[in-house]
């Protein structure tokens, strides 16, 4: 009796420390895997579960909200710091820029098992990235409040406006509008959603010339400054962070957050009412446009490429594994909205699922969009503090984008 | 000392000096006469989860030849150092032609980055540097008039501010003046007015900061200061007192030619270290209502996924001179003393 007894302890355990390799064909045998990566709860998930397949490589990982700063320069030495860095449609670009990233058509092809086409991020036909989740910005509502004072969810950011307006009227919310608006990439971001809103293009067609001085652009600044007036005074200092703890204390009634958010805002910690009470919708469209104000992000890993082929070939092969895990997708379905096969999205994907059945447009993947995103991002602050007029702003934003774009060589 | 011996005491400091602060200036005074190449783009197809387009991308078979033959880019000469966001000779040029009054011209300038700037730079300087040589002497002079038995843990009180990183310091001020924090709450009450906010406002933020700033290098001030006071002879002093003098007449006639060589010093330091302000503003999420030229820099480096290494490097020689220009009084005056003296 004792005898079997120890047997099976001994089998169980066996089985947990082989069981992995066994099952999901993780059996590197050499190599280091080092990865960047931005740092919120579905990357978190997605890294944890590349971890699981590293079989005997070293596996170290740098989760921060300041990957932008480190990757160029990290990645640019050879050896590269990275061995992957966990990218965006935005942050691929100065990386493809700098030729700092591998293709990966070979590696799919060997151990990319299980990954679907639609994940392969492809330019020029050469695979540079495999994606596994998507992302947006969209509209979070509390029901109760818009409930009592009989307001329609907002579809457009002009019924935000009208909602805000009576929802501080009411006097139940001083400040009832939120988002990300902190001067630099956060504010400058907004404007890139309220301008794609617009319809409005960045660039003069097939050059790389700013064209953004035009009445779509001053309709943006004046939607951007509405909403500014609607929210707590300190806005240009709140980043996606500051904006969810104001919602989670119960100040903000309506607000444009990303979707990854959604699963820290629909947890279990803090008020339960206000949790119950927080609503997803899809992004809002602006001016009587047809497509959100919105820009589609995809998150997907690159490799370095100033690393060795064993590095870049156990990194791959440990990323694939959490780029096509069916079992990572199913129990954190509500973190993100995968793009893993056999994904169901739930009620915390909604946003994202609405505006792509909206046709929003992905974020541009050109590569002066960075230049153009900094100018934003800082000439654009006076004309919200009400220091300048929209026309001077934008002839600024221009100006300053220039001088830059001169210096890449972009002009 | 004779200067011989002075010699190979400054040797290894000057060695190094010019391994760890030289070399790198002259490094980065080279780079700021370069640009990057003319980028060589070309139309490829893109697809992502969301579908496929027609875009660009750099053209890296062409862009890495050209790199190799001049790794450092494009030579520009004054290119960047006159552009619209450094110098912007042209761009003035023009506002002087165009615009109709000197406060609008003035406006115009103070509208580009670099001068905004620069005005913060000079202001936060201005205001810092003074108060913080006289709060650091009036500090001094009580530590000094007060018993021993409790000056250890006062001294130790005092300099906390200079011990708090300055990241931190700035972060504790910057919660307790949001809207929602202790003081910008309060203040909103004692104003009266629910919209008032400290981080908003473009004049309270540069406010804050200077604040900020006064508290956090009067502690320097004051430790040098303190230190200078213990050497204060005492039997001047005595006879003053003997001769009537008032305590005012004592600081003013005896105390102050005395540690004057120090505040000298003092003042040197300050506006050097005033110059590059920096963390309080990353600290207080300042960005967008104060900018200096020190943010200048690490916003060309950091803030956008496209490092502008030229206009970093153009700014930072031009913050070089800023300094220059701002101590050469204090050190021509240093320098005559020094020639009088031998």
């Amino acid at each position: 009796m004792r005898e079997t007894n120890m047997k099976k302890i001994l089998i169980s355990l066996l089985f947990l420390l082989f069981g992995t390799s066994v099952y999901a064909d993780c059996n590197i045998k050499s190599g280091s895997i080092n990865i960047l990566a931005n740092d919120f709860p579905a990357l978190r998930t997605f890294v944890e579960t590349a971890k699981g397949c590293k079989g005997s490589a070293d596996f170290k990982v740098t989760h921060s909200s300041e990957h932008n700063k480190i990757a160029v320069p990290a990645l640019t030495a050879n050896p590269s710091e990275f061995s992957a860095r966990i990218a965006a449609n935005s942050s691929i670009v100065p990386l493809m820029n700098q030729d700092l990233i591998r293709p990966l058509d070979d590696l799919v092809k060997k151990y990319g098992k299980g990954i679907q086409d639609s994940q392969l991020i492809t330019i020029d036909g050469k695979i540079m990235a495999v994606a596994f989740m998507a992302n947006t910005q969209h509209l979070y509502y509390r029901e109760d409040v818009l409930k009592e004072l009989g307001i329609a969810v907002p579809k457009t950011y002009e019924e935000v406006v009208a909602a805000s307006e009576k929802i501080r009227a009411s006097g139940k919310m001083q400040y009832p509008y939120a988002a990300a608006y902190k001067a630099g990439w956060n504010l400058a971001e907004e404007f890139v959603n309220m301008y794609i809103g617009h319809g409005g293009e960045f660039f003069k067609a097939g050059t790389a010339q700013p064209s953004i001085n035009n009445a779509k652009g001053v309709a943006t600044l004046n939607m951007l400054k509405k909403l500014a007036g609607l929210s707590n005074p300190d806005y240009l200092t709140h980043d996606s962070e500051a904006i969810k703890v104001e919602w989670e204390s119960g100040n903000v009634a309506l607000m444009t957050l990303w979707a990854s958010r959604s699963g820290t805002l629909l947890d279990d910690d803090g008020d339960a009412k206000i949790t119950a009470a927080t609503k997803l919708t899809g992004p809002a469209t602006v001016g009587g446009g047809n497509i959100p104000a919105a820009t589609l992000w995809w998150d997907g890993f690159t490799l370095a490429k100033n690393r060795s082929d064993a590095d870049a070939e156990a990194t791959f092969r440990s990323l694939a594994h959490a780029a096509a895990n069916k079992k990572m997708v199913a129990d954190a379905a509500d973190q993100a909205v995968w793009l893993i096969e056999g994904f169901k999205p739930g009620p915390k994907s909604i946003g994202v699922i609405e505006a792509v059945k909206m046709k929003a447009k992905p974020y541009p993947m050109l590569p002066q969009m960075g230049l153009m995103h900094g100018a934003l991002g800082s000439e654009i602050v006076e004309f919200l503090q009400g220091k300048e007029s929209a026309e001077q702003a934008l002839k600024d934003v221009e100006a300053a984008y220039m001088s830059k774009a001169k210096e890449q060589g972009f002009l | 000392m004779p200067n011989k011996t002075f010699f190979w005491f400054f040797l290894p400091t000057g060695l190094a000096m010019i391994l760890f602060i030289g070399l790198p200036i002259i490094s980065t005074g080279i780079q700021s006469f370069y640009a990057q190449h003319d980028q060589v783009v070309k139309e490829v197809k893109k697809c992502d989860p969301f579908g496929c387009t027609v875009s660009i991308v750099v053209d890296q078979e062409k862009t890495s030849k050209i790199r190799e033959e001049k790794p450092l880019g494009k030579f520009n000469g004054f290119g960047t150092y006159i552009d619209r966001n450094h110098l912007a000779i042209e761009e003035i040029g023009k506002f002087w032609n165009e615009t109709n009054s000197f406060g609008e011209f003035v406006d115009q300038v103070t509208n580009l980055p670099f001068y905004k700037a620069l005005i913060f730079t000079l202001t936060y300087c201005l205001f810092v540097t003074p108060n913080v040589l006289l709060l650091g002497f009036i500090i001094a002079l009580s530590l000094n008039a007060v018993t021993r038995r409790i000056r250890g843990p006062l001294i130790f009180g005092t300099i906390l501010p200079m011990i708090v990183t300055p990241l931190v310091g700035s972060l504790v001020l910057f919660w307790m003046i949001d809207a929602e924090g202790i003081i910008g709450a309060n203040l909103q009450m004692l104003m009266d007015d629910p919209y008032l906010s400290l981080k908003s406002s473009k004049t309270l933020t540069w406010i804050t900061i200077i604040i900020y700033g006064i508290w956090h290098h009067s502690p320097f001030a004051f430790v040098v200061f303190y230190a200078a006071l213990q050497t204060v002879p005492q039997e001047p002093v005595e006879a003053a007192i003997i001769d009537g003098a008032s305590r005012w007449q004592r600081v003013r006639h005896i105390v102050l030619p005395h540690i004057y060589p120090v505040v000298t010093f003092v003042a040197l330091i300050s506006l050097m270290d005033n110059f590059r302000v920096f963390e309080p503003i990353i600290g207080f999420s300042a960005e967008g209502s104060a900018q200096s030229l020190s943010w200048l820099i690490y916003d060309n480096l950091v803030n956008e996924e496209v490092i502008l290494f030229g206009s970093a490097a153009a700014t930072s020689m031009m913050t070089i001179v800023g300094i220059a220009i701002l101590l050469a009084p204090v050190l021509i005056r240093t320098w005559k003393e020094f020639r009088t003296a031998r």
